[in-house]
């Protein structure tokens, strides 16, 4: 049956749970263009006959190939419109920088996107007002207390901390910082907040 | 409180608005605006002034405390303050930015044709973020798939592809000013239109259609 793959890549998308990436199924995407480019000729040829001989008998099958061919594209924009979205979704769960992990599950061209999308980004928060603006990626909670207790989960170095002090973060340390300092650190996995 | 750290009552003189706010009258714009927003199913008028004097309010707010004695207990409650206030700053304008994306075609379409009287529902900078995102998506859609499908095919109308805000959605909201003789459309053909009026302090439970210009001009307040 036609529409087949279409159907497959969206299925894949509906299956994944809300944030997750799965990899980039360039495949399944060139094989529903290829069915796509089949259907057109097909009918190309077809619509010729009827313009020519007058068999109205194929009308039906066009209209039907037709109707595969838009349902095609429309699976094929969902799938690739959804994952944006999940990209999206991504600059603002773990900043700038993705995890290599995820990075491997996107295309070049998603890349692209997800860095032309960051620096609209980047240049609306800049226009804020203020020096530098504001970073709306961050106070993503109200704040409960100014300052937390976090442990550290991995070796991360030097932090400073606002008064000039640094403090060091080896693994399994524990400190008392200021919340908005940790926040992004706490998103990112290097430290865990402690609630005691 | 913020009186305390010296600082003198705001103008906001950004805007076309010759109103003087205090800091806690701003404030409480801010959040009433912030919960608007919050909860409208549309992309509501752009507040840019209130934004603009909130920013500059807490560089003051930064400013005096940097020059305050280090280990007073104030610092740390007015740094609680400022927090709060760019958390719901930032809520604020998170929320606006999400349903930009989300409603990118018709947003666009919108503001194409000025109204008259009727503000702009983007900043400038929302609208240059707007524009971006549309042109960002619609170039990856076109050289990933569209331009290798069929020449009939290649172009996809993202205004009726796009869902729009659902207008009918019901919202809560509170009446600070009496409105007489509101029209309630029905939903469903056996019903008929009905006319309401809402008192003053009163809470609502109403399609947002039929109350939306009143969200506008601060008559209600949605909860």
């Amino acid at each position: 049956m036609f529409c087949e793959k279409a159907m497959e890549l969206v299925r894949e998308l509906h299956r994944a749970p809300e944030g997750q990436l799965p990899a980039f199924n360039e495949d399944g995407l060139r094989q529903v263009l290829e069915e796509m480019k089949a259907l057109y000729e097909q009918n190309q040829s077809d619509v010729n006959e009827v313009k020519s001989g007058g068999q109205s008998d194929l009308i039906p099958t066009i209209k039907f190939r037709h109707c595969s061919l838009l349902r095609n594209r429309r699976c094929a924009v969902a799938y690739l419109y959804d994952r944006l979205l999940r990209i999206r979704a991504l600059r603002w769960e773990y900043g700038s920088v993705l995890p290599n992990a995820l990075r491997f599950h996107m295309s070049a061209e998603e890349m692209e996107w997800f860095n032309r999308y960051k620096k609209s980004l980047a240049t609306y928060m800049r226009s804020l007002g203020g020096d530098e603006g504001l970073d709306i990626t961050q106070d993503m909670k109200p704040p409960k207390s100014l300052y937390i207790e976090v442990r550290c989960l991995k070796d991360y170095g030097e932090f400073e901390v606002d008064d000039g002090t640094s403090v060091l973060l080896k693994k399994n340390s524990q400190h008392f910082l200021p919340r908005w300092k940790c926040e992004q650190l706490v998103r990112q996995g290097i430290l865990e907040h402690v609630l005691s | 409180m913020t009186e305390e750290l010296d600082l003198t009552g705001q103008d906001s003189d950004a805007g076309s608005e010759e109103v003087v706010l205090t800091p806690a009258e701003l404030i409480e714009r801010l959040e009433q605006a912030w919960m608007n927003e919050k909860f409208a199913p549309e992309l509501l008028e752009s507040k840019s002034e209130i934004v603009e004097c909130v920013m500059e309010q807490l560089d003051h707010m930064e400013e005096n405390l940097r020059r305050a004695k280090k280990g007073d207990l104030k610092v740390s409650i007015h740094r609680m303050e400022m927090e709060r206030i760019r958390y719901v700053l930032s809520s604020y304008l998170r929320c606006r930015l999400m349903k930009i994306e989300k409603f990118f075609p018709h947003i666009l379409e919108k503001e194409k044709t000025p109204h008259e009287g009727e503000l702009s529902s983007l900043s400038p900078e929302e609208l240059v973020f707007a524009k971006q995102y549309m042109a960002n998506t619609e170039t990856y859609l076109k050289n990933v798939a569209l331009k290798h499908m069929p020449p009939n095919l290649q172009t996809v109308d993202l205004l009726r592809s796009v869902p729009k805000p659902d207008l009918d959605s019901y919202v809560f909201l509170r009446v600070k000013e009496r409105q007489e003789n509101i029209l309630v459309e029905p939903e469903t053909d056996e019903q008929r239109d009905y006319v309401i009026d809402l008192e003053e302090g009163s809470q609502h439970l109403i399609r947002y259609k039929t109350i939306a210009p009143l969200v506008a001009s601060g008559a209600v307040q949605l909860i």
